[in-house]
């Protein structure tokens, strides 16, 4: 490849088709990358980019469909193949050895260790040196990775990369773990290496990244291609309509000001004032977020998992520190507040993380229902618990809630993922609460446990409940919600109520199409 | 990597287990002692040991009940007090020093607070300043811990060290007795002070009654009471009980505690009911009982009350490391081999109890 014309295809898959049971991720894909191009693979979430692009890495095997790589056709088996044809593909969370330095790391992960009997340490540090200058990476090659932020383990993995001579280098939703001001220096990089010749194929959902970084975009949804175009040859409005695949007016949904109450005079349960919280990398991810929920009203905050719901809830329950802001519940202050005490003013808890929160596993169903309610004077004395009212008041929850279980001895760790929710469910809102937290109720339920846990909701919004419900599940929000959040990068985009909301435009502001900028 | 034809393949296959039973985990603390018996045996042979006899001395001395109760009642005491930090996914090494904080506390007492007090002032007091002393010796550590997420495990692993020199120092500096001939080591403690033993035995019967009834009190703290409850929902899982409300720097300080407090009593029991003095030798005192307790905990399946059976096998093994050394001149060394094995295999049959493995010959074609 001494003489790259741009015009050149190095990689070209024909009628990639991949299935996974019933469920068909590639249908009849054609994909062209050009030697010395970005090309932005744009889908919404499940429309099959990381699929094909695993298929070009040789994660899976297409069931049909043939790849040529600078006019052959070849059968790449597994990475290692795709590696040798100068493929590299960079995961969101690349798989590193914590415990070793990133020479080492890099060292053990290419070719450059191998055989060879002295571990080329100081050979890889040069190299990596020398590549950190070109590309103004700020990489201690004797840092240990488990003191990585998520980004810089990502340029790790690119330097692994670099090192070997890409060809060709898939970043998988390279921005969704950036802080924004991060980013500028991902797009830079990309296009030094596109002008040194390399291809890039970016993974993303994001329009106006695709719009402002790559050469190419190509649109898939459910698993076809809708088109692809060149980003000066298009608008954000006629790609979100390709992503989507309605026609979608952005220009109504602009104004970020139409919080209408409709409770205007119910007591306000939860105020939250600029709320900043710090993510697990030290990195902001709560960015001054304010609302007010009333009682009897059901909050919903949607969004693509990782924009900062997580640490939203976390810092409302107590679990997570506040940097900066205010929480009243009922009018108290309740920022930084220990868990106990927010427990004591009315604050259910339905958790993201089940099995990590929620739930003790190798403890019974009846102790796991207790847990937040063991001090409580029905089930304890000063020192002693009351195991006969504990197992009495859980065989009544069993049955109320329909918790399938053996017993209320049996440990949790035996039930299924649907029971383990109702366990939860039945505890949390046994606990007559005044405000229910509830993240992501009912992912990875059924049918009748979904529907059976949004009546719940709904049942005690009109005893005067309170909720705040987290969901990537726009039917979900659509149903139960009285006015709809939609969270991105730490921010609330803006706040709809249900009845001026329409499911395309809050689709597209999850993507974090900023309005605004697109009605221009 | 291709086998030749003729070869069979022996594929293993890995799945994982719901549940154990009791008489499964019995089962296989069982098959984990046999193990280090053979392993054991194995040794014996390679040492020209008579193995026949040495087995003959093992078990004849686990009649000696008198001798291993005198053994059991400070690795009872230390179990009991590391079953439930353990529970608490605390991991406290440092048992070992804890006991030898609670002879020096016994000492203190019985030799410059208050020698010349009756023994049924003397005898409680040593009993409940060893307790104290120990405690807060472990809360150290525990602080270091629930404050500043420092490692415990090796906090409390160094902090043995700093007691076995805090005794040396002791022992022939500033408490140096009056009638000891040049040795390093602490006057006798009065005769007041000693406990009282089982007419015709060591077995200081205090110090043996303090320990069942505390693995009862272990047992039914753990099983029946809120902070119980609170111990094994941190113990499982630290974030549901953050999630629940805990407050974990309770239930690391309090276990921590207790642990070492019970560690400080087995050391009073030594001091007040074996050794009666402080040496500069510390290990003399402790002799190991602070380590070979994380053995009896773990074999108990940090059980209590199971770990009142244990202890007492544990006591008799070492006496008959003891029997070993005099009748075949064997090095006493042998048994902490054994234990260590034991422990060995104990862990290594941890992966049964999760997954069931199964073996299968497969003929390649």
């Amino acid at each position: 490849m001494e003489n790259t014309s741009h015009d050149k295809v190095i990689v070209r898959m024909v009628n990639i088709t991949k299935r996974f049971g019933s469920v068909i991720a590639n249908d009849h894909v054609n994909f062209d990358l050009k030697t010395g191009e970005i090309h932005a693979l744009l889908g919404e979430n499940g429309a099959g980019k990381t699929t094909l692009m695993n298929i070009l890495y040789g994660h899976y095997r297409p069931d049909e469909g043939e790849i040529y790589v600078n006019g052959h056709k070849v059968v790449i088996k597994s990475p290692r193949d795709a590696i040798k044809l100068g493929i590299f593909m960079v995961h969101q969370h690349p798989l590193l050895v914590e415990t070793l330095s990133i020479a080492e790391n890099i060292a053990i992960g290419t070719e450059l260790g191998k055989r060879k009997i002295i571990f080329p340490v100081n050979e890889v540090k040069e190299k990596i040196v020398e590549f950190s200058k070109k590309y103004g990476f700020k990489i201690n090659p004797d840092a240990k990775v488990w003191q990585l932020t998520a980004s810089e383990r990502q340029y790790v993995e690119i330097l692994k990369a670099l090192m070997q001579n890409a060809r060709v280098l898939i970043l998988d939703e390279p921005t969704s773990i950036l802080a924004p001001s991060e980013k500028g220096f991902l797009f830079n990089f990309m296009k030094k290496m596109r002008n040194e010749g390399c291809s890039i194929v970016f993974i993303t959902h994001k329009l106006e990244e695709a719009i402002s970084t790559s050469d190419r975009i190509t649109v898939l949804r459910k698993g076809k291609v809708v088109g692809t175009i060149k980003p000066s040859e298009t608008s954000i409005n006629e790609l979100a309509r390709m992503m989507v695949g309605y026609d979608v007016f952005l220009a109504d949904v602009g104004r970020k000001d139409i919080t209408v109450d409709a409770k205007v005079n119910a007591t306000v349960v939860l105020e939250v004032e600029d709320l900043w919280v710090l993510g697990d990398k030290g990195e902001d991810a709560v960015r001054g977020v304010s609302f007010k929920i009333r009682a009897g009203e059901i909050f919903g905050v949607i969004g693509v998992a990782g924009n900062g719901q997580s640490e939203l809830v976390e810092a409302i329950t107590g679990l997570r520190k506040v940097k900066k802001g205010k929480i009243k519940i009922f009018g108290k202050d309740a920022t930084n507040a220990h868990p106990s005490e927010i427990i004591r003013l009315g604050v259910a808890h339905i958790p993201e993380h089940r099995l990590r929160y929620g739930v003790v596993e190798n403890l019974s169903v009846a102790e796991n229902l207790l847990l937040k309610k063991y001090n409580d004077y029905m089930f304890s004395g000063n020192i002693f618990l009351k195991m006969d009212k504990i197992y009495e008041w859980s065989k009544n929850l069993i049955s109320k809630y329909s918790i399938i279980t053996p017993s209320e001895k049996t440990p949790v760790s035996n039930l299924s993922g649907g029971n383990v929710q109702r366990v939860i469910v039945a505890r949390e809102l046994s606990m007559q609460p005044r405000l229910i937290i509830a993240a992501y109720p009912t992912h990875g339920l059924d049918i009748a446990a979904t529907k059976y846990i949004r009546s719940l909701l709904l049942e005690h919004k009109k005893k005067g409940t309170a909720v705040f419900l987290v969901s990537s599940d726009l039917d979900e929000v659509f149903e139960i919600c009285d006015r709809i959040a939609v969270m991105y990068e730490g921010k609330f985009l803006a706040v709809i109520p249900k009845n001026k909301a329409d499911k395309e435009k809050i689709g597209l502001l999850m993507g974090g199409v900023l309005l605004h900028e697109a009605t221009v | 990597m291709k086998l030749p034809s003729s070869i069979p393949k022996i594929k293993l296959k890995m799945e994982k287990r719901e549940e154990t039973s009791l008489e499964f985990d019995l089962f296989l603390t069982f098959i984990s002692i046999c193990v280090a018996l053979l392993v054991v045996t194995i040794i014996f042979l390679s040492f020209g040991i008579h193995v026949f006899a040495a087995f003959k001395q093992i078990f004849l001395s686990f009649l000696d009940v008198d001798l291993i109760i005198v053994r059991m009642i400070p690795l009872l005491l230390c179990s009991i007090g590391l079953v439930i930090v353990f529970k608490a996914n605390v991991w406290n090494i440092g048992a070992e020093g804890q006991l030898l904080i609670g002879a020096v506390a016994a000492a203190w007492v019985a030799l410059f607070l208050i020698p010349n007090t009756p023994s049924y002032i003397l005898i409680p007091c040593m009993f409940i300043l060893g307790f104290l002393f120990a405690g807060i010796w472990a809360l150290i550590p525990a602080a270091l811990r629930a404050y500043l997420d420092i490692n415990e495990i090796i906090t409390t692993l160094m902090m043995n060290y700093i007691a076995y020199f805090l005794v040396a120092y002791l022992a022939s500096g500033p408490w140096i007795g009056k009638a000891v001939w040049g040795f390093k080591q602490t006057d006798l403690i009065p005769p007041q002070a000693r406990l009282p033993q089982i007419e015709g035995t060591l077995i200081h019967y205090p110090t043996l009654i303090i320990a069942i009834v505390g693995a009862v009190f272990i047992y039914i703290l753990l099983q029946y009471t809120k902070f119980g409850f609170e111990i094994r929902v941190y113990g499982s899982n630290p974030e549901a009980a953050k999630y629940a409300g805990i407050n974990e720097a309770k239930v690391i300080l309090l276990t921590m505690f207790i642990s070492g407090g019970l560690a400080g009593v087995a050391g009073v029991g030594e001091l007040a009911g074996v050794r009666y003095r402080l040496t500069a030798n510390a290990k003399g005192l402790s002799a190991d009982y602070g380590f070979t307790a994380i053995i009896v905990a773990c074999l108990a399946r940090f059980n209590p009350i199971a770990a009142i059976l244990v202890s007492y096998l544990m006591g008799g093994i070492i006496v008959g490391g003891y029997a070993l050394q005099a009748s075949l001149g064997v090095s006493r060394g042998i048994i902490n081999i054994f234990n260590g094995l034991i422990l060995l295999s104990l862990i290594s049959a941890e992966i049964l109890k999760r997954y069931k493995i199964s073996f299968k010959v497969v003929k390649s074609k």
